[in-house]
């Protein structure tokens, strides 16, 4: 079988590959090349998901080659339809972060290698069935985000770079640990010394005291990538001084190697520690959603403010997949997926501003839809998706987050629910500061509205964000049977049963109910 | 027919399409034209497929379109019923109206196209709210008429007054959207679909009468929001910052209106919560008295039409909420009349005063504006609730079934009562300072009568104000026999059977009417307009405060709130370990090793604890395992 998995991966390789050994006196081919190299992936995507079977719930297209069979070790992809629209976004991200780089004049080249480096280690992170690989695209992804953050950032860069690598490192110490110990489990298990197939990993029945322990150590390492709140403060200072592409790849794609890790592992590996973890885990999330969002109001600088909200955002990710519902958990797929478009389309657009003004700061702004009308209208299109406005795909994410986390956890959907009349207040307000009123500073008369290139930029994110919005159902049709099956893992694994929404729900277990 | 009732929404959805884009190479008047037909278009598609009603040949029908969110088993369904027909031909019709008379207001407005694009948005998402079959489709166009509701507001965004109002409508209505939400959850959970029909009918059998009130006091919540009810009514006077068609539409015929369209076609949920009915009739006449008192005292012609608006929707959500639905829906269409009548009246002086909009500078302008002053005459007293003009037919009916009702209704019909003579009060005020008098205006303004397109609508809405009582009077229900099939699983209040009882509180409104008027007409036909000095004039001139009571009681502490975590909480607690713990590892990282340098040394300094933490742990399980 044609190995296109292996071949969505290497691609981008072979593309920084290219671009490195590109000749020095021809800077003019670093871009076009660059970007040739991205786009090849995104025609990989494409066959990938027109060959993806509708209706499986199990891995497909699996790719397996031993490396150490008795250390269980080897090349081993699958896709499924939780990590089928995680390879999508990042496929469709590349491309657009590429293309909105053009005003990168130092070392071009080592930035387009570090891009497409990224990519490649990203895409990994989401197609590896064996644990040990899956760690070391983990930590592949730190290496080109670090250079990124710390070479062509902005301001604090140097602190904010290495503050992310800590803080990350910090949880991936952990994450070794506990892959390596399950390793050494399943292996143990199927009578190998190892063993770090992620399916062999499945069959294993742990101890519920281990799973805790397990659970907590990859638990720590995804909740540092999401970020929860109090390990988040990694991200602003990242986000804020990253250049636009690093932000809205870190922002797009980085943040859900922490919500697909707990999805991945976490709830499929150590259920029982799931089950027991889960209001925790939800309350964590609810405390993301609420504190944001409160945080992302008063930032003066617009960028801090996204990345602020994109805490309150991988909130309620967190909280749906934690109210282990069929509902809360496809709305966290659908929400990783729509927070990676509205979150990457702002932060692109944010570049585009910074490219013209070079300050990021709101009120050095004031009456932009005056001189920039395209800029400001496409802008409050962003904004409005990013609150979750129906008819476009953040509604839809968080519409069945809220729904399917009532089920189980009431008070936090309710609580949580404030996070959509503060998203509204952080937006708005900001848009008002930025975009209406007079021109109030004479730098800002001159600016240019967006050009082609640019319109060329955005024009594929607001096309996705409005036909998700409007027909999300091919996605919930293939990321359905797959959160079934983690629902069904769940259930199996403990004596946990997710709710049925309907009149048989107000009877639980423990309540017999009139008769 | 029925199945083609989509066309209703995509119609004025592909007229804001092509106006967002192409609006500016259309230009004007032609864009103008484009919009109106669009709507003229939806209005003519509701009349042929909403005729069957009437006849009787037609039954409420379901419109499955496509499935949406399959994983809540949500579809994009369509209800097709005599509630939702009435809705579709106020909002069509009326707003094909003011489309028209928006091409002369809006004449020579720099960004003319997308103006019109606006209204189309508005229009397409508003007939979603009213045509959606589930709770999930109604929220869709439950929030999306809050987002042409912002844009409408805050068109003229370079005036920063114009750009906050509309900030705040949006942010307080998803406040109120909140309760809304959160009751779809209960119903999610409670029925497992979103789905009307299931809902309604499954209701007794599947709701406590706990669930049943936390629901529709949320729905209340969610109505206080979009309606502009007691406590959420604060967005509405600052929305009047809109282009005045935009307040005639938005902001008095149809959107605000939208709450109450919910209860009644909640209906069903209500009936099975009496406290919240309370709760609901209570709000709304209190609302309906709280606005009044202030709209007594207001000097800007927009904004003592605006909390006209926010105390007759009062009246409304007082109807639906004693589940008087008829009552209330009556009002609601006659209201729809003859308050975008008030509004492009309105919108008509000020287009000939050149913006003006104090009324201590007006008056006199009957004999300028003909058109404009004989349509408004009859605008004040259908408001008024003067026999036989509309507002007396329809707001009567809702006193009456509160007398009916009695007990506690008895003391809210009372409150009503005392609220019409109010409103007879500021609106003879409105009318005399406007239109009658001496003239006060500016020597260099220049009044003049509307061109056509802005008249044409004025005669059209002031007929439509005049007779359209005759859809239901007490000796002829043909209102309340139309909307018969969509509230069969509902028990209506109906006022009381016997005429005599009926007219007799008629005629008791009516004089307090009329005394009202006198009053008004006796003070405000003067020569000199009187001061209005004194304590009570001064406190409801500021609508008591209240803005700056929210401001102090939960604006200024919630930013204190959220700048006290970015600062102290972030900052300092959280970054402050973080960055003194980045420094005890660096330390340890040069101790180990002194020839790497950076962040390499860290990242070995923390991975070796890591690995050492590994080792431990392996070690004790080796043991075990």
């Amino acid at each position: 079988m044609f190995p296109a998995l292996s071949v969505l991966i290497v691609l981008p390789v072979l593309g920084a590959i290219a671009v490195a050994v590109l000749p020095k006196r021809r800077p003019e081919l670093v871009f076009p090349v660059a970007l040739a190299a991205s786009i090849l992936p995104l025609g990989m995507v494409l066959w990938v998901l027109w060959n993806f079977q509708v209706g499986e719930a199990g891995f497909q297209m699996l790719e397996t080659a031993v490396w150490s069979e008795t250390l269980g070790i080897g090349w081993k992809l699958g896709i499924d339809g939780i990590s089928l629209f995680l390879v999508v976004l990042t496929a469709v991200l590349f491309p657009l972060a590429i293309a909105a780089s053009r005003s990168i004049e130092d070392r071009t080249k080592a930035y387009m290698v570090s891009m497409l480096v990224l990519e490649a280690g990203l895409l990994g992170v989401f197609l590896s069935l064996d644990l040990l690989v899956f760690f070391a695209f983990f930590e592949i992804v730190l290496v080109p985000m670090y250079l990124l953050i710390g070479i062509w950032g902005s301001g604090n860069r140097a602190y904010a770079a290495i503050k992310f690598v800590l803080y990350t490192a910090f949880g991936s110490a952990f994450l070794l640990a506990g892959i390596i110990a399950l390793g050494l489990i399943t292996g143990d298990r199927i009578g190998a010394t190892a063993s770090f197939d992620f399916r062999d990993m499945l069959g294993v029945g742990l101890p519920a005291s281990t799973q805790l322990w397990l659970f907590a150590a990859f638990g720590i390492a995804f909740a540092i990538k999401v970020p929860l709140f109090p390990l988040h403060t990694w991200l602003p200072d990242a986000h804020t001084e990253a250049p636009t592409a690093g932000s809205v790849v870190l922002a797009g794609v980085l943040l859900k190697m922490g919500t697909y890790g707990f999805l991945r592992f976490n709830l499929t590996l150590f259920p029982q520690a799931s089950v027991d973890l889960a209001e925790v885990m939800a309350v964590l999330g609810v405390i993301g959603i609420i504190y944001g969002a409160a945080v992302a109001i008063v930032q003066p600088d617009v960028k801090r403010l996204v990345a602020y909200s994109s805490i309150s955002h991988l909130g309620f990710i967190l909280l749906g997949t934690f109210a282990l519902t069929r509902q809360g958990i496809e709305g966290g797929v659908f929400q990783m997926v729509s927070h990676g478009l509205t979150t990457g389309a702002l932060f692109l657009l944010i570049g585009m501003l910074y490219d013209r003004r070079h300050t990021r700061r709101i009120d050095a702004y004031g009456g932009i839809a005056s001189v920039m009308p395209i800029y400001a209208g496409v802008f409050l299109f962003m904004a409005f998706a990013s609150a979750g406005l129906p008819s476009l795909s953040g509604f839809v994410g968080e519409f069945t987050i809220l729904l399917g986390s009532y089920l189980t956890l009431p008070g936090l959907a309710v609580v949580a629910g404030f996070g959509v009349i503060l998203a509204a207040i952080y937006l708005l307000w900001a848009y008002e500061r930025i975009f209406t009123g007079p021109v109030v500073h004479p730098e800002n008369e001159g600016l240019a509205d967006l050009g082609f290139r640019e319109i060329a930029i955005v024009a594929p994110l607001v096309v996705l964000i409005v036909a998700l919005g409007v027909y999300p159902k091919p996605m919930f049709d293939r990321i359905g049977p797959s959160v079934d099956a983690v629902i069904e893992r769940i259930e199996s694994g403990t004596g946990y049963v997710a709710p049925i929404p309907g009149p048989t729900l107000v009877v639980r277990a423990g309540e017999t109910g009139e008769d | 027919m029925t199945d083609l009732i989509w066309l209703l929404i995509a119609l004025p959805a592909l007229g804001a399409a092509v106006l967002v884009f192409f609006g500016r190479r259309i230009g004007e008047p032609a864009a103008g034209w484009l919009a109106t037909a669009t709507v003229a278009g939806s209005f003519a598609v509701a009349v042929a497929a909403g005729a069957g009603f009437v006849t009787g040949d037609l039954h409420p029908t379901t419109i499955d379109l496509f499935s949406w969110i399959p994983t809540l088993g949500v579809d994009a369904t369509l209800l097709w019923d005599p509630l939702a027909v009435t809705m579709t031909f106020v909002v069509t019709g009326v707003g094909a109206l003011i489309h028209l008379y928006a091409i002369g207001y809006m004449h020579g407005d720099p960004r003319f196209g997308r103006f019109f694009a606006y209204l189309n948005l508005f229009i397409a998402s508003m007939l979603t709210l009213v045509l959606a079959g589930n709770f999930a489709v109604m929220f869709v166009g439950w929030e999306l008429v809050g987002l042409s509701s912002y844009l409408l507001i805050s068109f003229w965004f370079e005036k920063p007054s114009a750009a906050a109002a509309g900030k705040k409508a949006f942010i307080v209505n998803r406040i109120g959207d909140w309760g809304f939400l959160v009751a779809l959850m209960i119903v999610f959970a409670a029925f497992g679909t979103l789905d009307f029909g299931t809902v309604f009918e499954s209701a007794p059998e599947v709701l406590s009468v706990g669930t049943a009130t936390a629901i529709t006091l949320l729905l209340l919540v969610g109505a206080t929001g979009k309606s502009a009810q007691l406590p959420l009514y604060v967005w509405l006077p600052d929305a009047m910052e809109g282009p005045t068609p935009v307040s005639a539409l938005i902001h008095a015929a149809t959107m605000v209106t939208a709450g109450v369209y919910m209860i009644a076609r909640t209906g069903a949920l209500f009936e099975l919560a009496p406290v919240s009915q309370a709760v609901v009739a209570t709000v709304g006449v209190l609302t309906a008295l709280f606005a009044a008192t202030i709209a007594i005292s207001q000097r800007d012609i927009k904004r003592v039409l605006a909390y006209s608006t926010i105390s007759q929707i009062g009246y409304m959500i007082f109807g639906v909420g004693m589940a008087a639905y008829t009552a209330g829906m009556f009002h609601l269409v006659t209201h729809a009349f003859f308050k975008a009548l008030l509004f492009l009246g309105a919108g008509s002086v000020i287009h000939a005063l050149g913006g003006e909009q104090d009324m201590r500078k007006m008056g006199g302008l009957r004999k300028v504006m003909p058109v404009t002053f004989w349509t408004m005459v009859i605008a004040w007293l259908a408001i008024s609730g003067v026999f036989p003009l509309a507002g007396f037919w329809s707001k009567d009916e809702i006193l009456g079934a509160a007398f009916a009702k009695g007990g506690l209704y008895t003391g809210l019909w009372a409150i009503g009562l005392f609220t019409a003579f109010l409103t007879a009060f500021y609106m003879t005020r409105w009318l005399a300072m406007t239109f009658l008098g001496q003239p006060r205006w500016s020597d260099d303004a220049h009044p003049h009568e509307s061109p056509w397109v802005m008249t044409g609508p004025l005669v059209v809405l002031a007929l439509a104000s005049t007779f359209a009582g005759a859809l239901n009077t007490p000796w002829r229900l043909a209102f309340e026999h139309f909307l018969e099939p969509s509230f069969e699983l509902v028990t209506q209040s109906l006022p009381p059977e016997n005429i005599g009882v009926v007219v007799a509180l008629a005629g008791l409104s009516l004089i307090l009417v009329l005394f009202g008027i006198a009053v008004a007409w006796r003070r405000y036909t003067t020569a000199e307009l009187p001061a209005e000095a004194g304590r009570f004039w001064y406190v409801t001139l500021h609508g008591y405060w209240i803005d700056e009571v929210y401001g102090r009681v939960f604006v200024l502490p919630g930013k204190a709130l959220s700048a006290w975590f970015a600062r102290v909480l972030d900052g300092t607690v959280i970054d402050g370990f973080v960055n003194g713990l980045g420094r005890t590892v660096r330390g340890f990282g040069a101790a180990m090793s002194t020839l790497q340098s950076g962040w390499v040394r860290s990242y070995a300094a923390v991975f070796g604890v890591g690995v050492l933490v590994l080792l431990v742990w392996t070690l004790v399980r080796g043991g075990v395992i």
